[in-house]
């Protein structure tokens, strides 16, 4: 095994040598974000509804004001395994919002109040417009942001990921972002409308910071106080959640009916398993004792 | 090895088929009386697990191609679509998309098992050959299935792999064209990959059935590489010994299975294809899946695009030439001390190749890419015919029976299976 040995330890230098590499690259482009503690993280997790309100909250006073989610209707908030608003609360949310319907009889566009089957309303009415609005910079739709965003976790962590569940990759990134906004370094000038943020690939980000302290006012226990902080750092955990439901609204269900197949499965293995020992112990050399 | 049909047919009905169609012949003696070696281990299952991913991944697309709207404004918001509102679709899609992943880890471990235990030697060759045409149509399924999401890697990835052909002399850059229905990828790109996706399955079932009748004809090999001498002594019956250990092997790959489509669906994807296509933004590193990363390691080695295709051709041509390329007798690694150091030499190989195709294409990892493409055909193209020439292999087990039971005795029997050892099989 000399030969095999050798290529295995050589491979391995190399592999080690240079993985180093990437790592320092990132450096240069943006740090890795680190990782939050998501109600939603490993194969038990599930949204936290309350988060997931405020999160609905923080985007509609913010996010929404430049970023369009499309593809999430109004009715969505009150599916099981998302925030859970209540159906009439759904209908005031949708309510708040005007929605540009027709054409009517007349042949007339028109503007009524939203409805649940409204999927939430686009900010400008195309690319140029959004373009427009904000320096040249198109603000993504955040459907399934939290999909489409992620770091890379080099080697070997990306093998060990595999046990530990971790794909949360892109709402710890959208979080880092989010809270990440810095000085640029002594000797960087930025051009109007560019933004340093610590964590952004390139750091470059058109973006500006949006999250202040105390910016949103969230809604206040029985005590009188908020029913959580409201800092910066807690409306982009609430909002990034909020994200991660809207990219993926099936998530608990797939979680729990994943259990369950799981379960199943592996128990059927174990049947099958003793039913093929048994099969097979029919031959004489198999079978204990025979020989 | 099929040998002459046992079947008898009990029924008047059975009689009366028998007469007309034997398809109930067919049935018993392919998979019941089918003899099967009774030596095989765990990777001789993984025939079986791909039969039943490649029926998955049917039935799956079926289903998925009822709600998806092949066309460039509107496929990425479909498959969307399918996710949120279609009853159950973020299932069907994630077993499709962890499917294809799993379709390619079941066929690399049946391809290693092939090339470890030589199955590809005589008198399979044409069993062999078959399956590397099957490989060849997964890859090509696989690729064009990756298109319709209609996200940045969908485009991008299409545009780099289709701009390949351009690299052929004159004819390249209208075989480009004729490929993507106009001068970019574009819908008509998209409507014709989405036909070819549905179709292709299609045939790579036909050609699974011509390599299961090669295999029916040839008899299964198996891990001490010895032919079966005797159908009593070193074969059991297909059902009920492989059914059931099929069975389990199967539910043991789908536990495994399932724990990516439920728990880490977006693990073997990438992330940048959640953002719709765009043609005006490139994604900052375009990547294959990984289970194109060896492939798409070796094509970056070569500067010249020409030579990286046809390396990237060859690379898994040189499969199909394997049955020849390799000189020895012995069928089994087992009994190959010196072979079987390169086989895993090789397999590493694939696994640094596949993680090389991750990297950007810069230093150093162009030149590992070239250190390890070289060593990727030195086992196919001076290893394998060298060694044959050269090696001294170990005795081998004169029958799959004795192999069997010296390892269930022990010392005793194979004092016997040493005595009784044959001289290595004949490639003919």
């Amino acid at each position: 095994m000399n030969l095999f040995r050798t290529t295995l330890a050589a491979c391995a230098a190399i592999i080690i040598g240079t993985a180093a590499i990437p790592a320092a690259q990132a450096a240069g482009g943006g740090t890795k974000p680190p990782e939050y503690p998501w109600s939603f993280d490993g194969p038990f997790g599930t949204f936290d509804r309350a988060q997931l309100q405020r999160g609905y909250k923080v985007f509609r006073e913010v996010c929404s004001a430049c970023h369009a989610m499309g593809l999430v209707r109004f009715r969505n908030l009150s599916q099981k395994g998302g925030p859970e608003f209540t159906e009439a609360q759904v209908r005031a949310l949708a309510a708040d919002f005007k929605i540009m319907d027709g054409p009517n009889e007349q042949g007339e566009m028109f503007e009524r109040p939203g409805r649940p089957s409204d999927a939430f309303p686009k900010p400008f009415p195309n690319e140029q417009a959004a373009r427009a609005a904000n320096g040249g910079a198109y603000p993504p739709d955040m459907s399934v942001l939290a999909k489409a965003r992620n770091y890379e976790r080099g080697f070997p962590l990306f093998l060990f990921d595999i046990l530990t569940q971790y794909q949360e990759g892109g709402p710890d990134y959208i979080k880092a972002v989010m809270t990440g906004y810095e000085d640029p370094p002594a000797g960087t000038t930025l051009q109007p409308g560019q933004n340093w943020n610590k964590y952004m690939p390139g750091n470059i980000i058109a973006m500006p910071n949006v999250l202040n302290d105390g910016q949103i006012e969230y809604p206040k226990g029985p005590d009188g106080k908020p029913s959580a902080p409201e800092t910066a750092k807690q409306y982009a955990a609430d909002v990034t959640a909020f994200l991660v439901w809207a990219a993926e609204p099936h998530m608990e269900q797939r979680k729990r009916i994943g259990f369950q197949v799981i379960v199943f499965l592996t128990l059927f293995a174990g049947l099958l398993y003793f039913t093929k020992k048994r099969i097979w112990s029919r031959l004489p050399e198999h079978a204990p004792g025979t020989h | 090895m099929s040998g002459p049909s046992t079947y008898v047919p009990k029924w008047g009905i059975a009689k009366w088929m028998d007469a007309r169609l034997p398809l109930p012949r067919m049935v018993y003696d392919s998979f019941i009386a089918y003899p099967v070696p009774r030596n095989l281990n765990y990777f001789w299952t993984f025939g079986g697990i791909l039969m039943l991913m490649l029926v998955s991944q049917i039935i799956t697309g079926v289903v998925l191609a009822m709600h998806y709207t092949p066309h460039s404004t509107l496929a990425f918001n479909s498959v969307e679509s399918i996710m949120r509102d279609v009853e159950y679709g973020w299932l069907i899609r994630y077993m499709h998309s962890t499917g294809a992943s799993f379709f390619f880890i079941a066929v690399y471990i049946h391809i290693f098992r092939g090339l470890y235990y030589g199955s590809y030697k005589a008198p399979r060759e044409v069993l062999w050959i078959l399956g590397c045409i099957i490989f060849l149509l997964m890859m090509a399924t696989a690729f064009m299935g990756y298109v319709l999401p209609w996200g940045q890697m969908s485009f991008w990835g299409a545009t780099v792999i289709t701009n390949l052909f351009s690299a052929i002399p004159l004819v390249g850059e209208t075989i480009v064209t004729f490929l993507w229905g106009g001068y970019s990828v574009d819908n008509p790109t998209l409507t014709r990959f989405f036909s070819l996706h549905f179709l292709l399955p299609f045939m790579i079932f036909g050609v699974v059935i011509l390599h299961v009748w090669a295999l029916h004809v040839t008899g299964q090999n198996n891990p001490t590489g010895v032919e079966v001498k005797a159908v009593q002594k070193d074969t059991v019956p297909f059902t009920p010994y492989a059914t059931i250990k099929d069975a389990f092997a199967m539910i043991c790959f789908f536990v495994v299975f399932s724990y990516f489509i439920f728990y880490m669906p977006n693990y073997l994807g990438h992330a940048d294809n959640y953002v719709q296509a765009n043609p005006a933004v490139t994604p900052p590193h375009i990547v294959p899946e990984w289970y194109f990363l060896p492939f798409y390691a070796i094509l970056r080695a070569v500067p010249d695009k020409l030579g990286g295709v046809m390396l990237m051709g060859a690379a898994v041509v040189i499969l199909a030439f394997l049955p020849w390329l390799d000189t020895s007798k012995v069928k089994s690694m087992r009994y190959r001390p010196l072979a079987r150091q390169c086989f895993w030499a090789f397999a590493v190989t694939c696994v640094v190749l596949g993680w090389l195709g991750s990297r950007p294409a810069e230093q150093p990892y162009v030149l590992l890419s070239q250190i390890f493409s070289a060593l990727y055909f030195a086992y196919f193209l001076i290893a394998l015919p060298l060694l044959g020439l050269f090696e001294t292999p170990n005795k081998l087990p004169g029958s799959i029976a004795e192999s069997v039971l010296s390892k269930i005795k022990g010392g005793s029997a194979a004092a016997v299976g040493a005595a009784a050892a044959s001289e290595p099989n004949t490639k003919g």
